[in-house]
């Protein structure tokens, strides 16, 4: 390389790193300014509740079967009239989902009888432990409609005695 | 005692102005960088970040200064110092505005040694801290800092050596003068580019700034000389770094930009305040342009680029702007 050419490109190189000051910063305000989501992303999972409060999750553990990543923990509890937490026999006593590991596929969700897992794109996981990303039951399940109790409820003797049908209906809108 | 008072009170000034400087001039080098490299920039402190120095002054105060087992630690404690003082007293000569209230001790008539002799000092304060540090990366930093710094010094005392034969003056006040036949084609920058030029570099050299930054360069020798200093010691290196800049800029702005000079000076002379200030900072933002440009140098091309072109070259010129005067060629008289 002669010197000429040595020169011109430093000049070059002097005028293209000048010329970045016209464009748009790549970087964003992180908090204030959030880059949208992928249109494909599902979100996050939450754990639907019926109009009277009761959970949906039946305790099934049908999600944790389909899972490919082998992401979900669910240990089963047994419903009463004196604590009902979700209609039939069984409810989730312990739900976890390892966000870390889940690949928000989505099967967790077809695999559900009873539509109680649902992925929504509200927000992002994001902790600063990998023991904060293992998100309970408690971070999972929505809360009650207004002026409705959360559980476990105290409910009148063979009132729900099926876990799927033929009471209460599922809301297929959900 | 007038003059003592005179000088104290115009010290005084002067250093708050070049702390104040030092302080914004970091946050205009984050901003600019951020801005050639399309990122944001700090912007979270106070209103457009402003207020950034003090944060980033008040988190250093408070660090923990840590002082390493092993160090010698009067040369330890030293070299922070040696490197930051003669980065600051390099601005007694220089003359930045038009007559004598604005310029402190710029009609000496060994200015130009004065500065080449203060800035070597500064050398000292790295290699000892390298030394002082007991740590290899440290020690690695300082000797090449020396090594570096002797071989540019060089080249730039040369670039020096034709303004002043130029100016057959070694006082900045005269030199400045020397610059003004009434165009901007006095300046030096015209009448001595491979001058400038040469003092350009070596600057950047001197500086240890990109693409000269082999004495901190972080890949390799984690923050080189810097490596065992904490807090408010760390302070002060990077504040002598900053005011050097400051520093050579108001040299080059003197030598090659025809310092304070510029239309309306006479019945103004506050004007000339404003264009050294404004030299300064166009030269600085060249620097910081520099750095988001050039990639770091290899280091024993650093070096060959320095004893094999850098000095034949300043020496080469020395001696044509030396025939030049004798001959009496116009411009050169
Ligand atoms: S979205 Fe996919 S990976 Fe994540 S929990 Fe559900 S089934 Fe598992
Ligand atoms: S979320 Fe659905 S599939 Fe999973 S345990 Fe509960 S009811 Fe069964």
């Amino acid at each position: 390389m002669g010197l000429k050419e040595v020169l011109t490109r430093i000049v070059v190189g002097f005028a293209t790193v000048l010329k970045t000051v016209t464009r748009r910063p790549v970087t964003i305000q992180y908090p204030e300014q959030q880059k949208p989501m992928s249109a494909r992303f599902r979100g996050r999972h939450h754990l639907k509740r019926y109009e009277d409060g009761l959970e949906r999750c039946i305790g099934c553990a049908l999600c944790a079967a389909a899972c490919p990543a082998d992401a979900i923990y669910v240990e089963a509890g047994e419903n009463t009239d004196e604590e009902r937490y979700s209609p039939g026999e069984r409810y989730a006593k312990t739900y976890e989902i390892n966000m870390l590991r889940c690949i928000f596929c989505g099967y967790c969700e077809d695999a559900c009888p009873t539509n109680a897992i649902v992925l929504e794109p509200i927000e992002f996981p994001t902790g600063y432990t990998r023991e904060s990303m293992i998100y309970t039951k408690e971070m999972l399940l929505e809360s009650p409609p207004i002026n409705v109790p959360a559980t476990p409820q105290r409910t009148p003797p063979g009132k729900y005695d099926r876990a799927i049908l033929p009471f209460p209906p599922i809301d297929e809108s959900q | 005692m007038p003059v003592l008072l005179e000088a104290t009170l115009k010290s005084v000034v002067l250093i708050f102005v070049l702390l104040t400087g030092f302080a914004y001039l970091t946050l205009t080098e984050r901003k600019v960088l951020a801005r050639l490299q399309a990122r944001i920039g700090p912007n979270r402190a106070g209103p457009l970040g402003l207020l950034q120095p003090v944060a980033d002054g008040l988190k250093l105060i408070f660090k923990e200064s840590i002082t390493p087992a092993g160090v010698d630690k009067p040369i330890y404690f030293l070299a922070p110092v040696l490197v930051a003082v003669p980065a600051i007293i390099v601005f007694a000569v220089i003359p930045v505005g038009k007559g004598p209230a604005f310029q402190l001790a710029s009609e000496i008539n060994v200015g130009a040694l004065y500065i080449v002799g203060v800035m070597g000092v500064a050398v000292y304060g790295i290699t000892l801290a390298g030394w002082a540090s007991n740590n290899k990366y440290a020690a690695l930093g300082g000797l090449r800092a020396s090594a570096q710094v002797i071989s540019y010094e060089l080249g730039m005392g040369l670039s020096i050596v034709a303004v002043v034969l130029m100016a057959s003056s070694a006082s900045l006040a005269d030199i400045v003068e020397a610059q003004m036949p009434g165009n901007i084609l006095g300046w030096f920058i015209f009448r001595q580019p491979v001058a400038a030029a040469i003092f350009a570099i070596t600057a950047m050299a001197e500086l240890a700034r990109a693409p000269f930054d082999l004495v901190e360069a972080e890949q390799e020798l984690t923050a080189g000389f810097m490596t065992e200093y904490s807090g408010m010691k760390f302070a002060l290196f990077f504040m002598g770094e900053y005011v050097k800049m400051i520093a050579v800029s108001a040299l080059f702005a003197t030598f090659f930009l025809g310092g304070w000079s510029g239309p309306f000076v006479d019945q103004a002379p506050i004007l000339s305040v404003v264009y050294f200030t404004i030299k300064v900072v166009a030269c600085l933002l060249l620097m910081i342009w520099t750095r988001a440009t050039l990639p770091r140098m290899r280091y024993d091309r650093l070096m060959g680029f320095g004893w094999k072109v850098l000095t034949p070259v300043a020496i080469a010129n020395v001696i044509v702007t030396a025939f030049l005067i004798a001959l009496g060629v116009p411009g050169y008289q």
